[in-house]
């Protein structure tokens, strides 16, 4: 592309606005050769105990790829659990960039408002840039960039379910009136989802399973590549009003007399 | 005497540092400031008691009987 169009997020500048997250890859093999694909430049890790398998392999998968880490809080419950995770990610890593993701439940993985607004609010106070997963509330994600949010990320469907964007009309209203990034995360299910996504105004998508459990992720993950591309595209061209009735495109003059 | 490792009960050792303790099961060597001598990334942090005991304190920090120490890294999600 000739116009420098970069995603911009905390001061740094990204070419691709598809976030690939690490989760669901049944081998690290199979991780690599997606995230290659998808040229993600960003994505998503998850803390928990160390193991002697654990860590290292992903770090040197990742580094090689200068793909840049944002860990998350994945499976909090609480503010609490969320910001002392938030703070290991920050010891571990390196990085004060954090996805917030406090649930409120393991059957719906729902952000449970209330203490997804208090862990922001602490997080932000301790410098964290804060990511927050949330809901496709309008005035929710409005008021977590109030309280600082670098990024607000609306989810288009539960996580993991492959349902697309259930709500876009949300989806639009939240993209036009945020200052911040706005981040598509959750409940993408195929390309169209994701073009979608940009078209609605998102400036980027986050996924991981809708390519990690394709029966081929590499494919899905060009897929994904391109479908971002072409919905960015799509969204700064303006497309055409939609109508009620048919409009011709060929003219009505000059017809030969049949 | 033990402290907890990760939920898991670990006998106390006399003069035994975060330090030692991380370098133990990453099988890394570490410098007095927590960082490892290879220079590849460590990707390891670690609470005592709930409070996240920044790298550069490790050496300085001998763990106590009944301690509950967890070490986190990262792995593959979301």
């Amino acid at each position: 592309m000739p116009d420098n169009d970069a995603l911009e997020i905390d001061g740094v500048a990204f070419t691709s606005r598809l976030i690939m997250g690490t989760g669901g890859a049944p081998s690290l093999e199979g991780l690599g050769a997606a995230l290659a694909a998808s040229e993600t430049e960003l994505t998503t890790v998850a803390l928990r105990r160390y193991t002697a398998e654990a860590g290292s392999s992903l770090f040197e998968l990742l580094d090689e790829q200068g793909i840049r880490i944002l860990p998350n809080t994945a499976g909090c419950f609480t503010a609490r659990e969320a910001v002392m995770t938030a703070e290991m990610a920050r010891e571990a890593l390196a990085t004060d960039w954090v996805k917030l993701e406090v649930i409120a439940d393991e059957q719906t993985l729902l952000p449970d408002a209330l203490e997804l607004v208090e862990a922001t609010e602490t997080l932000v106070k301790k410098g964290f840039k804060v990511f927050a997963y949330t809901n496709d509330d309008p005035v929710l994600a409005r008021r977590l960039e109030q309280l600082g949010a670098a990024a607000v990320m609306p989810l288009g469907s539960p996580i993991g379910t492959g349902l697309g964007i259930l709500n876009p009309h949300n989806i639009e209203l939240i993209a036009s009136r945020a200052t911040v990034p706005v981040v598509l995360d959750a409940g993408i299910g195929t390309a169209s989802d994701a073009a979608l996504a940009m078209e609605l105004g998102c400036d980027a998508v986050l996924l991981a399973t809708a390519v990690t459990r394709a029966q081929d992720p590499t494919r899905m993950a060009t897929a994904f590549k391109h479908a971002v591309i072409a919905g960015r595209l799509a969204s700064r061209a303006g497309r055409i009003p939609r109508r009620t009735h048919a409009q011709a495109s060929s003219p009505i003059r000059d017809r030969a007399d049949a | 005497m033990s402290y907890t490792l990760n939920g898991r009960a670990r006998d106390t050792v006399p003069v035994f540092t975060l330090k030692h303790l991380v370098a133990e099961i990453t099988g890394r060597e570490l410098s007095d400031t927590g960082q490892p001598l290879d220079e590849r990334r460590l990707g390891v942090a670690v609470a005592v008691n709930a409070e996240v005991v920044p790298r550069h304190r490790w050496a300085g920090v001998t763990i106590n009987d009944g301690d509950d120490i967890e070490v986190l890294t990262a792995v593959q999600g979301g």
